[in-house]
């Protein structure tokens, strides 16, 4: 039985956002820790994928996922288009609401290729089976002597029709049975693995894309919000009459703390006609603030209480071999510990909501990247049913993990409810930096043994950091097991090998951010390993070629095993992109690193010069291997766009706390590579039959370990914390 | 009331003369091309020509813009709509948000210098932030700018 359906004249195409009429196909398709099961049968046909092909030949696809520069609204149709031999031209995506129905939406972890390439696949090619059978009806001629090309069918005998021409009769059809189905060879395809500009480039260009903060509703109100400044801290009174003076400002309200891992911080709303009067009327509040447990948070302090705490035995988070004898029997040890800092997504669209509750339906025009948990948290608020909610996603100005969290889709939803208006609540730039949901801050030691040929023996990673659970489940002080597994999975061919994690409370909101646990664990790891070639008097590359040792599967235990032979290939083929080992410029040194992330493997080679203590990054060669490829244009954008991520994040990504305050609160103090700062990033990507793998992602945990291990190589200096900024050397 | 000029096109509205530019023309005029991102003028996000000069339009008071030439995303200068051809050709959009403020921002570089070096580009690009990092093809759609008209 086909997980896929025609459901053309299915009574629920309006419920899923289509108009009625044309060919309309729909998959079921199975979440991925599931794909081994069988297609469930017909009577729970749960479909959600949707593909309508009208008579007028407009092909549209709804795009159950969110588009914040990951390039999904391109490449999802793409797959479709390309084994149903459409037109590109002709394609349209038509953004879904937030709707169990559309499947999993949460635009995160790099999956949405991953989940999706395959059911994309089939639904294609199933609709261009249907258009060759109703060509063949019609003509009154076998199917085999019909074929797809560029929206039209043809016949041996030289007549073609267009693919719209055929609706009519495809409707009537049923699915093709899915064992006769017929794939296209990689090798035929027009779009798949091309260089495929963006569908939505225009409207980018020219102003019009409608983004969050762009959502304009009749008689809207506009509404900035005074937080605590410490997390969780409540408001103890407050003093209206100076915000209600300014010209503009309507109304104060006070905004309850929902005490849910996104629900709204609490704090005293100004409700304004325009936004920089409801701004203004913020800076005017008189707050009396209670700042609760948080205000003893102080970031330096902290850093000094959980580096002891891996500088003593932790909780085991893996044990293979004996270590102890290990470092017994060496001819050396090596020992680090490094220091890395909170940091914030800062997307440049900041938080912002558009809201309009009445009674108790509610319409939201909001960038999420989780439209469903978006629905969820605002039904749950106004006590109604999911059906009476309508989540509409919007473009996003960048996302990096912070748009999963729709704490400020809760605050324009109690905005609109309490003054019975459409609102639009839009943070600040200071507000997101001082209000986020921060990337842990984590203190790693790390200790190895040699013998004495250079190879290394024993490995001990102990890290303390606050966990992404503790948001979820307050009290929680020790890492997760994902936020363990990047560093038990390290890919190196070790017998002794152990990890520990330190006792780590969190004091701020922790969250994902691109790339999330990779960046700490990749950065030590890296830099780690780079010291352990010095001791052993060895080539950095040779080294880690060693190191990671022999072609291997590893059994991570997770759904995609990882390939040591891949690893080791995207190394190899960065080091010939850079020509490692060739003499550079006085001053100049390579430093590489190599990371599996994702499902995907990456590893950068950086150039770096030295000048007047100052660190210049000239190139970066980045090469990955994330199975087959959609649209090389994106993954290769992405692993532009990583690299200069990283290099923010390696130059001066650094969030402190003071009192339980956030200290930063804007690009000025919270600062991003900037064009005079940016290397030319060369990018390669592995041509491979193997399933797609992550991409939004695993480019950014190593590009500051490549560019720390090429400072060493070119000073002696190794610099163990983040950011370089705290050194003075950016 | 203040009138303020916008792409050739008039706008008289009612705003407190302190507004900064930015707010006039997102929320009272209504064009939303033009981002909000810091407030500070420190990201670039909301450029906009003044009589042709690069201006962070969230730090300029709206008294100050008044009777003077705006040019926004939305409107038309040579340089600007072959810009916008080349970022679609470069590929350079990610998410798109800081864009316009980009566009502007290289609008007003070609105004001035027909032929910039990589220093010029850096600095007129200096102001304007891009999180998701597309800097390398805005460099490239600029210098392709250069390039066509050259040819032409």
């Amino acid at each position: 039985m086909s997980n896929i359906k025609n459901i053309s004249r299915r009574s629920f195409v309006k419920s899923v956002g289509l108009a009625s009429g044309g060919l309309i196909l729909a998959c079921n398709t199975p979440v991925f820790s599931d794909k081994d099961k069988k297609p469930e049968n017909l009577v729970d046909f749960n479909p959600n994928l949707f593909v309508q092909l009208n008579s007028d030949g407009s092909l549209i696809l709804i795009a159950s996922r969110s588009e914040m520069g990951n390039g999904v609204r391109t490449s999802l149709p793409s797959v479709i288009a390309d084994e149903m031999d459409a037109d590109w031209s002709r394609v349209s995506v038509q953004q879904a609401v937030g709707d169990k129905k559309y499947g999993d939406q949460n635009t995160d972890g790099s999956r949405s290729i991953r989940y999706l390439y395959e059911p994309m696949r089939k639904m294609g090619a199933m609709a261009r089976v249907m258009l060759i059978t109703a060509a063949a009806q019609k003509w009154q001629v076998p199917e085999t002597e019909c074929s797809a090309e560029n929206h039209f069918i043809l016949h041996t005998s030289g007549k073609k029709i267009a693919f719209g021409d055929l609706v009519e009769i495809a409707k009537t059809l049923e699915i093709p049975s899915e064992e006769n189905l017929k794939y296209k060879s990689p090798k035929d395809f027009k779009y798949i693995g091309k260089y495929l500009k963006g569908i939505d480039a225009k409207e980018y260009g020219n102003g019009s894309a409608i983004f969050g903060l762009d959502k304009r509703l009749p008689n809207m109100k506009f509404v900035a919000i005074a937080r605590c400044p410490v997390t969780f801290g409540t408001v103890k009174s407050f003093d209206k009459t100076e915000a209600l003076k300014i010209s503009g400002v309507v109304d104060v309200i006070e905004i309850p703390r929902i005490e849910k891992p996104f629900g709204a911080l609490g704090g005293i709303a100004v409700i304004a006609t325009n936004t920089w009067a409801a701004f203004k009327g913020k800076e005017a509040l008189k707050i009396e603030w209670d700042f609760g447990d948080n205000q003893v948070y102080d970031s330096d302090q902290y850093m000094n209480q959980i580096t002891e705490n891996v500088h003593k035995q932790g909780k085991i988070g893996k044990d293979l071999g004996n270590v102890n004898n290990a470092f017994k029997n060496a001819a050396k040890t090596i020992e680090s510990t490094f220091q890395l800092p909170h940091l914030a997504h800062t997307p440049m669209e900041v938080p912002n909501a558009v809201a309009w509750v009445q009674g108790d339906s509610c319409e939201v025009w909001a960038p999420t990247q989780a439209p469903q948990s978006t629905r969820k948290e605002v039904t749950d608020y106004l006590e109604t049913t999911e059906d009476k909610v309508t989540i509409n996603v919007t473009f996003l100005g960048g996302g990096f993990g912070r748009k999963s969290k729709p704490d400020y889709v809760v605050e324009a939803v109690i905005a609109s409810k309490t003054i019975n208006a459409p609102v639009q609540v839009v943070w600040t730039r200071e507000d997101d930096i001082k209000h986020g949901y921060y990337h842990t801050v984590s203190a790693q030691y790390l200790k190895a043994s040699l013998d004495k040929n250079g190879n290394v023996t024993g490995w001990l990673h102990r890290f303390a950091l606050p966990s992404i659970t503790s948001t979820f489940m307050p009290g929680v002080d020790y890492a997760a097991g994902f936020e363990i597994s990047s560093a038990a999975n390290v890919p190196f061919d070790i017998k002794n090998l152990k990890v520990e994690i330190g006792q780590a409370p969190a004091h701020v909101r922790i969250g994902w951010l691109r790339s999330v646990i990779n960046i700490p664990h990749g950065f030590s790891i890296n830099v780690f390993a780079d010291e352990l070639a010095y001791a052993a008097n060895k080539d950095p590359l040779e080294f880690r070629l060693n190191l990671i040792g022999n072609d291997r599967i590893e059994d991570t235990k997770d759904p995609i095993k990882y390939n040591t032979a891949r690893l080791k290939n995207v190394l190899k083929i960065a080091a010939k992109n850079a020509d490692w080992g060739k003499e550079l410029p006085e001053g100049h040194a390579f430093g590489l690193a190599v990371h599996y992330s994702f499902y995907s493997y990456v590893a950068s080679i950086v150039e770096v010069s030295m000048k007047n203590n100052k660190v210049k990054v000239h190139n970066i060669y980045t090469v990955i291997d994330c199975g087959i490829v959609v649209n090389k244009n994106t993954v290769t954008a992405q692993m532009e766009g990583a690299a200069i991520f990283g290099m923010s994040l390696a130059y001066y990504g650094k969030i402190t706390a003071k009192n339980g305050a956030i200290e930063q609160g804007n690009y000025n103090d919270y600062k991003m590579i900037r064009m005079n700062e940016i290397p030319k990033v060369h990018v390669e990507i592995v041509e491979s039959t193997e399933n797609p793998t992550g991409v939004g992602e695993p480019g950014v945990p190593v590009i500051a370990p490549a560019i720390v291990n090429a400072i060493y190589k070119i000073t002696g200096k190794r610099y163990y914390n983040l950011p370089l900024s705290d050194y003075d050397l950016v | 009331m203040i009138t303020l000029r916008i792409n050739g096109k008039k706008h008289d509205i009612d705003v407190e003369p302190d507004m900064p530019l930015l707010w006039a023309i997102r929320d009272v005029v209504g064009l939303t091309g033009t981002k909000y991102g810091c407030g500070k003028g420190l990201c670039g996000s909301c450029k906009v020509l003044l009589d042709n000069s690069p201006v962070q339009s969230c730090l300029i008071p709206v008294s100050i813009a008044e009777e003077k030439n705006i040019l926004t995303i939305e409107g038309e200068s040579e340089n600007l709509q072959l810009l916008q051809e080349s970022w679609i050709e470069e590929n350079v959009p990610q998410c798109g948000f800081c864009q316009p403020g980009q566009l502007i921002a290289a609008t007003a570089l070609l105004d001035k210098n027909e032929n910039p070096t990589d220093d010029d580009i850096n600095e007129a690009m200096i102001g304007n932030i891009c999180r998701c990092g597309t800097y390398q093809r805005i460099k490239k759609a600029i210098n392709r700018t250069v390039e066509l008209k050259k040819q032409s």
